[in-house]
């Protein structure tokens, strides 16, 4: 049940929003989080959002994965 | 989709097997465990052992909220529906969890009871709101992800004055099921419990941070890492933890640092506050009781707990005794050790915890993994 994948921000209501994940649309509660805004993506569970993802963020892990294969074809 | 396909790239996957091969010492092993369901899940779906160097091993966690979740409080959910004739709504993944009397939320739904699959627990608060003559039970179960929803929903109802809406309160807490595996006298009488470091839960820190993990880290000189739930995170965590073994280390590291902080989600971590407040000890299946592992409703708050509205008890009900779920939960066994694994205990008709969901490692085994080991024969 812990499943959940990041959700695009469509919508703000107050505490309520809409989120698109894959180009399904879901009302889900923001009561949990705080400045959130439209093209942010949340992590969304049971129908609340958890936690914005940060961008910057998700681009360093994922050049932590690039820089390794870069290593690792070097040593190849 | 975007946060989703980057980290599921099989070529990276690939680069990322053949550090973690070229890291890892030859002349040791290394038993990493993934606390958390999501990433038993996502480690049994995408093969990531099967990516990982012999000497490398995966031991699946506890944390999965409803393979933990004790019979006894599923008996006192469906004593609720039958017995007191509410309606009774709960997250959709506990209604097969079998229980007592050969009975599950499912069967007693079958024999009249009132029961409601849900998705969030505003729909339950709604549904008390729709239907003031009935009274309304949301069955909350779940870690540090899905409470802070159970604060909210208590909370708006007092603010809506409802009086017939409450929650059988069964919200669990990771560090005290983490200190548990580490110290309990069970790890006694399993013998020294061979792991070397934890993955650390996605959701659970982006709500609680990754600082409540610097204890173990520190307490019990074992390295974390804090991993997202796709699979190239888990392979980044575990080349992670070998660097931190490698090099003697024990520290607590963020591999999901798009969503986690040291700090966590401090405006859900108050209204946990506010709401709830520590059980002296709960029982978790699997692990037998576990002191300050789990939630109440504070009194301020007693008349939306189901437990103080209604007269309900809580009775232990032990596992099969040929379960090994509490050995395999602390890495002492696995799942083909048990002998009712994939004859008498299946997912269909679990006998243990570990079972009753696709996030537990016997299921996640059976589904996925069951017949990858067993040598093929010719006729
Ligand atoms: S196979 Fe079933 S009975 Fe055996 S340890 Fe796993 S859950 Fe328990």
């Amino acid at each position: 049940m812990c499943l959940a994948i990041p959700a695009r921000i469509v919508a703000i209501d107050g505490d309520n929003g809409v989120v698109d994940m894959g180009g399904v649309r879901k009302e889900i509660s923001l009561s949990l989080v705080e400045d959130v805004a439209i093209d942010d993506y949340v992590i969304v569970h049971v129908g609340y959002a958890l936690s914005k993802l940060d961008p910057e963020e998700a681009e360093k892990t994922l050049a932590l994965f690039a820089e390794m294969s870069a290593q690792d074809s070097l040593l190849q | 989709m975007k946060y989703v396909d980057e980290f599921r790239d099989g070529a990276l996957a690939q680069n990322l097997a053949a550090s973690i091969a070229a890291e890892a010492d030859a002349d040791r092993s290394y038993s990493f465990m993934e606390f958390c369901g999501g990433h038993t899940h996502a480690i049994s779906r995408y093969g990531v052992a099967d990516l990982l160097p012999a000497n490398v091993r995966m031991i699946h966690g506890p944390g999965c909220p409803v393979c933990v979740l004790p019979i006894g409080r599923v008996d006192m959910a469906i004593e609720l529906a039958l017995a007191h004739g509410v309606i009774l709504c709960t997250y959709a993944d506990t209604v097969r969890i079998p229980a007592s009397d050969n009975l599950s939320l499912l069967k007693a739904k079958a024999r009249g009871a009132d029961i409601r699959m849900i998705y969030s627990a505003a729909d339950a608060l709604a549904l008390a709101q729709q239907q003031p003559d009935k009274q309304v039970v949301f069955f909350a179960i779940g870690f540090e992800t899905t409470t802070p929803p159970t604060a909210v929903v208590i909370k708006q109802a007092q603010a809506l004055g409802l009086k017939n809406f409450s929650v059988l309160c069964c919200h669990v807490l990771t560090p005290s099921a983490i200190a548990n595996i580490l110290e309990s006298p069970e790890v006694r009488q399993y013998g020294t419990v061979p792991l070397d470091g934890f993955i650390g839960p996605a959701h659970v820190s982006t709500v609680i941070g990754s600082r409540p993990y610097e204890f173990f880290a520190e307490e019990y000189r074992k390295p974390v890492v804090i991993a997202g739930f796709e699979p190239l995170d888990v392979m980044q965590a575990i080349l992670m933890l070998v660097r931190q073994v490698n090099q003697g280390r024990c520290e607590v590291e963020n591999e999901f640092s798009r969503a986690v902080n040291r700090d966590g989600n401090l405006k859900a971590q108050n209204l946990v506050a506010e709401v709830f407040e520590l059980r002296r000890e709960f029982e978790w299946r699997g692990l037998g009781l576990v002191p300050y592992s789990a939630l109440r409703i504070r009194d301020g708050f007693a008349e939306f707990d189901a437990e103080k509205r209604f007269p309900l008890g809580y009775r232990t009900v032990a596992d099969n005794k040929a379960c090994e779920c509490g050995a395999i939960l602390r890495g002492v066994k696995r799942p083909w050790d048990c002998k009712l694994f994939g004859t008498v205990c299946t997912p269909e008709t679990p006998m243990g915890s570990c079972m009753v969901s696709s996030e537990g490692a016997c299921a996640a085994h059976y589904t996925y993994g069951r017949f990858k080991d067993i040598a093929v024969v010719s006729a």
